[in-house]
């Protein structure tokens, strides 16, 4: 069964750990779906957050060889728990006039917002699971995406509950 | 006191025990030979070969033969990307190799100057780690870890880059006497509980095998191994690279699994109930098609690297653990252990179906010919060298006969590419260990093909006097290409026929080094044995029998039971 899992791996802040960790993706011909990378509070250190897809021996596989490399930290399999995932995507729709109130009402419902609009288009930014964001790619793409930039997810651990 | 970054590589490395270094100069790495010279004459011995791939190699096999990193210098662009098979072979049979390349000044990387690669850039998936030196003041810690990456956990080639500006700044030398990695921590102590399940199905087991790799050798787990297989009865295959992990001639010996292994190998595993799986990593040319590999046995699988367990095959007990240590608490639970007595009837009666299979299917080949058999060439290597040789070999047929027909008794005396499967290995390899053993016998097992890929250490082994033997088994064909062509492409040999030459023995002759031949099979003892007393290195060239193949064979992706026998 091929599942989606998303991996958090803590690695250090250094030239050249993307490109480790991308290789090894690449090399051992594991697929990355999306990849967001950024520091942690402690600037010596970055926080990949991976999607990737894979039955269980591959999942066991890609977490190994990541934490194998020299760089990494610490490597987490979220899906093993609960966790919140988010990821934004700024998306510019034809709008003319007439259909902007039907783009806007939908936009809404989403919570998305307006960050740019000129004549005929309208730039929206939402944020949410993937599966909400796919809902709004949906419902919009009847009305033409003309552009279409994605962070990738990002996610978190949900605290234990005492 | 301050030091340049070439005097303090230099230092590092007598810190590291260093003695011998295998490398090409350039413009990158000037101030280091300048320093090794002025200043560090005494300290290296310093091996010049004539292709860098060479180096990295002849590094590969000093560290296969004495168990210490084996170290090389070469400069940039170029030389760093001639080091890439190198580092490839070491990488995938677990060598630790430091190979240390020059790099342009820091302020025009990038640029593309003169000489330049992102070396580190091409060699981040065939190291185990690498490095670029970006300032001198990180050098000494850089190669503290460098080292320490190379020889611990599964260990693997590490390489340094350095900038020539880096290496001509001055910087303290403190060499720290530890290394912390955090990031870094491999485990070696085995997981007790587990330990205790594989002792209990040891004794249960009926049929058990033992499957040694590369990696008993590489722990020194060898009198471990042996006690252990002793003490149970446990019949001991071993892999290509796990060959001198266990004695050859020993009587619970199997042999080489796989596809060139024994019958009596293939098929003890497949009928095993119980596979002890050691510093071994389930490589496809071991298994066959994996759904047939050892399908009625429980599988216990030790090794050091988490992500060789459960990668090609799935096991019942996974030890990650190094694998003295794991063996020498297996042998302590289960000589304390006296709970449960074993059915001796059931494993006599193994023992006596490993007997009928060995009896059945002997490695075989026509004695009776007159032509030189390569198989001969290397019974009588074994023979007159009382298998006490190091043997290194190139890679095709020349490399699975040595491993069929010499029997390896000792550790590290068989230095082969066993992963990368990397032509041109055995030569430069050879110059390693002997430079490391200048007293000892060392022959390249090699085939006309392979030993052309690096003909040119002749120059060096001549220059140094290294009297390392080769031992061409010269059939004027890429030789296992073209056996697959004769087996499974109709006859159709597209490209594997090199009969054009060289003659072997006026190239040694050109280069310094004593050639011999032998045309028929009464010539070969005298051959070796004329080669073996003569103090320098020399080229034998036996003209084999050209159509002689490999056997048993499993084809590609079949189960290994699956043997042509021939």
């Amino acid at each position: 069964m091929e599942d989606r899992h998303v991996i958090s791996a803590l690695v250090e802040n250094k030239p050249g750990v993307l490109a480790r960790v991308a290789g090894m993706f690449s090399g051992r011909a594991f697929n990355i779906h999306s990849l967001a990378v950024a520091p942690t509070m402690d600037s010596r250190l970055s926080r990949m957050t991976i999607v990737t897809h894979g039955n269980e021996q591959l999942i066991e596989q890609i977490l190994k060889q990541l934490r194998k490399l020299i760089n990494v930290i610490k490597v987490q399999d979220l899906t093993d728990g609960e966790f919140v995932e988010r990821e934004m995507v700024l998306i510019r729709i034809k709008a003319p006039s007439a259909r902007r109130t039907e783009i806007l009402r939908i936009n809404e419902v989403f919570r998305g917002k307006v960050v740019d609009m000129s004549h005929d288009n309208l730039t929206v930014e939402v944020t949410g699971s993937q599966t909400k964001i796919q809902g709004i790619l949906d419902l919009l793409s009847p009305f033409g995406i003309q552009e279409l930039i994605r962070t990738g997810t990002v996610a978190i651990p949900r605290a234990r509950k005492n | 006191m301050k030091h340049t970054g070439a005097d303090a590589l230099l230092m590092a490395l007598k810190q590291e025990g260093v003695d011998t270094i295998f490398g090409y100069p350039g413009g990158a790495v000037i101030d280091i030979f300048d320093a090794m010279v002025r200043r560090f004459n005494e300290s290296f011995k310093f091996i010049l070969v004539r292709h860098e791939q060479a180096a990295v190699h002849a590094a590969d096999g000093y560290a296969r033969a004495t168990g210490k990193p084996g170290v090389c210098l070469v400069t940039s662009g170029p030389g760093g990307t001639n080091t890439v098979t190198g580092l490839a072979t070491a990488f995938m049979d677990s060598v630790p190799v430091v190979v240390f390349t020059g790099q342009v000044p820091t302020p025009l990387i990038g640029n593309d100057a003169f000489q330049e690669a992102d070396i580190v850039g091409i060699t981040r998936p065939c190291t185990k780690h690498n490095y670029l030196v970006a300032c001198v003041d990180e050098l000494v810690q850089t190669i503290k870890e460098a080292f320490y990456i190379a020889t611990s956990g599964r260990p693997g080639p590490v390489l340094v880059d350095l900038p020539k500006d880096v290496c001509q700044a001055e910087t303290e030398f403190h060499y720290p006497d530890d290394v912390y990695i955090p990031t870094y921590k491999p485990v070696v102590k085995p997981h007790m509980p587990s330990l205790k399940r594989a002792a209990d199905l040891l004794k249960r087991s009926h049929k058990p095998v033992v499957y040694a790799g590369g990696g008993v050798i590489t722990a020194s787990a060898h009198q471990e191994l042996r006690k252990l297989a002793e003490m149970m009865s446990l019949p001991v295959t071993m892999t290509l690279m796990g060959l001198g992990g266990f004695p050859g001639n020993h009587p619970l010996s199997l042999g080489m699994l796989g596809m060139h292994g024994t019958f009596r190998a293939n098929m003890a595993v497949s009928h095993a109930d119980l596979l002890l799986a050691v510093g071994a990593r389930f490589d496809d040319r071991v298994t066959g098609r994996v759904e047939d590999f050892a399908p009625n046995a429980k599988i216990i699988h030790i090794d050091i690297d988490p992500t060789s367990i459960q990668k090609n095959i799935k096991v019942d007990i996974p030890i990650v653990a190094d694998a003295k240590e794991a063996l020498s608490q297996l042998i302590e639970i289960l000589s304390s252990d006296r709970r449960q007595q074993r059915n001796e009837k059931r494993l006599r009666e193994w023992h006596a179906e490993l007997t009928v299979w060995r009896n059945e299917q002997r490695l075989r080949f026509d004695r009776t010919a007159s032509v030189v058999k390569p198989q001969y060439v290397i019974e009588k290597l074994y023979e007159i060298t009382k298998g006490k040789a190091i043997i290194t070999t190139e890679v095709g047929q020349n490399q699975m006969w040595a491993a069929q027909y010499y029997l390896f008794d000792t550790p590290r005396t068989f230095l082969t590419s066993g992963g990368l499967g990397t032509m041109g290995y055995g030569f430069p390899a050879a110059i390693g260990a002997q430079a490391a053993f200048p007293e000892a016998t060392v022959v390249d097992i090699a085939g006309d093909g392979s030993i052309q890929m690096n003909i040119q250490e002749l120059a060096t082994v001549t220059q140094y006097k290294l009297p390392v033997k080769i031992a061409v088994l010269n059939n004027g064909y890429l030789g296992m290409v073209r056996q697959w062509q004769e087996r499974f492409y109709d006859n159709v040999y597209a490209h594997t026929d090199i009969l054009c030459g060289p003659d072997f023995v006026k190239l040694a002759d050109a280069y310094g080094a004593l050639g011999l031949r032998a045309k028929e099979k009464h010539e070969v003892e005298d051959v070796i044995t004329k080669a073996l007393t003569h103090n320098g290195p020399v080229i034998m060239d036996f003209q084999v029998d050209r159509e002689e193949g490999v056997y048993p064979m499993v084809p590609a992706g079949a189960a290994i039971t699956n043997m042509i026998l021939v």
